[in-house]
């Protein structure tokens, strides 16, 4: 209260408006509240996926063996990096946007609108790498079966290397059809069919007899653990995974219900299950958030251009839309934290 | 110092502070692929050393974008308590409970006799 009848006594102004008590104008200080509610719903998302992850800590699908593309270099695992590519694109397009909110302050339209066009660039590119990061996901890389019990077995060879189901699942000679809207009676279809079937995958893995399954258990390399002869080493130097003996994985995959390629919002050739969802609702969230901040960042860009703020002599929009597109990237520091480094 | 016609180019500061947050993302992907062992290996308050030093590099870039980037440095400290104290308390709060929570359910499902992950 003190601040407001302070500054109540210098303008003599308390309730006809125009009263500055925090020092910033309507606009600046609504855009602060509307990122601290913002701020609270991300972090309720990110407080949620911890839940689950504690919930689950022992069989939480590891990022390293998920997020293992970049770009041009085919077959080649390399987690991280790409994520990081992302990670420094949308800080530089930070560091852009508060060049332009300085250009701003000292009136030099040209050099606002040049900063403000790199920052809408830097943001396109974030969402279209965002994308990509999408499609490798969904699209899956190894295949993986759904025992009964609802739980994700993967293969694996002697060595512990990942082996793909295309490698050496082969097609039986049998009747699939998928069910469409079209061939329904009623309301019917589903949903598209994995490239194998239940069946074909359990014959060839029994003509198999190099391979083994792994499980979802995850180890984390103590002393008892190592001394555990199941155990796989995996890209996660940490983590490892628990592979089952030959007796064991026949077992497993005559458990077998489901054949599960790649993610999709109820299960994911991963791992848990929530584990897509969560990653698919908060990326998706944070890119919505990219998108529209690309979108405003555009409207202001083309004042800029038109000469809006030379007229009113401030930038201060500039600022507002800075400081959203500044959280957008403070998000993305969290969310790279807790999907990709923890 | 807030009033929005006396600013001078604060440039060499926004490199400083971009050169700043890319070393530290640096070092976090750093050590996300060697994942040393001293780190992760010992625990404090149940989670390990690397994961804490994963939290606290983010904690400070956070820091650094708020105060350089959103200018909170340059605010008024009642907007300055306005927003973060609120944020702070508020995310503290959910985390509390619903980590514990978790954690709470983690121990019932490892210790029950109902066979869950099979």
């Amino acid at each position: 209260m003190g601040a407001t009848v302070t500054t109540a006594n210098k303008t003599e102004n308390t309730w006809g408006g125009g009263n500055e008590p925090m020092g910033a104008s309507y606009g600046k200080l609504m855009m602060w509240f509307f990122i601290v509610s913002d701020a609270l719903t991300f972090s309720g998302f990110l407080a949620a996926y911890g839940f689950s992850r504690f919930k689950f800590i022992d069989n939480w699908p590891i990022a390293d063996e998920v997020f293992t593309h970049f770009p041009f270099m085919h077959g080649v695992e390399a987690p991280m990096y790409y994520v990081a590519l992302m990670t420094f694109i949308l800080i530089f397009s930070s560091v852009t946007m508060v060049l332009a909110v300085d250009a701003g302050h000292q009136m030099k339209q040209k050099k606002v609108a040049f900063y403000m066009l790199l920052t809408i660039i830097g943001g396109l590119v974030f969402v279209g790498s965002q994308a990509w990061e999408w499609k490798n996901f969904i699209k899956g890389e190894f295949g993986a079966l759904e025992t009964k019990g609802g739980s994700i077995i993967q293969f694996v060879n002697k060595e512990g290397e990942r082996v793909k189901l295309e490698d050496f699942v082969v097609q039986l000679p049998e009747e699939r059809e998928q069910l469409t809207r079209s061939k329904g009676k009623w309301f019917m279809e589903e949903k598209a069919l994995p490239t194998f079937s239940v069946a074909e995958v359990q014959a060839a893995f029994k003509v198999h007899p190099e391979l083994l399954v792994r499980t979802e258990k995850i180890y984390r390399g103590t002393k008892e653990d190592l001394a555990n002869t199941k155990l796989q080493p995996g890209l996660n130097k940490n983590k490892h995974r628990e592979v089952l003996n030959r007796a064991e994985s026949e077992v497993m995959v005559g458990n077998a219900h489901l054949v599960v390629e790649g993610a999709n919002l109820e299960r994911n050739e991963y791992g848990n299950k929530l584990f897509a969802d969560f990653f698919f609702f908060i990326t998706g969230f944070h890119g919505f958030h990219v998108f529209s901040g690309v979108v405003i960042n555009f409207i202001i860009f083309l004042n800029v251009l038109l000469g809006t703020y030379e007229k009113r002599r401030t930038y201060e929009m500039v600022e507002k839309v800075g400081l959203y597109w500044h959280f957008v990237d403070l998000v993305w520091v969290f969310v790279f934290t807790f999907f990709y480094l923890v | 110092m807030s009033h929005a016609h006396e600013h001078v180019s604060n440039t060499k500061r926004i490199w400083m502070v971009f050169g700043l947050l890319s070393v530290v993302t640096t070092v976090e992907v750093f050590l996300g692929i060697i994942r040393p062992d001293f780190l992760f290996m010992h625990n404090f308050i149940s989670m390990n050393l690397l994961n804490w030093v994963f939290i606290i590099l983010t904690l400070y870039k956070a820091y650094y974008i708020v105060w350089a980037f959103m200018h909170m440095e340059g605010e008024k400290s009642s907007l300055r308590w306005a927003v973060v104290a609120t944020v702070i308390f508020l995310v503290l709060y959910i985390l509390f409970i619903l980590l514990v929570e978790a954690d709470y359910i983690y121990e019932v499902f490892k210790n029950s006799t109902i066979k869950w992950n099979f």
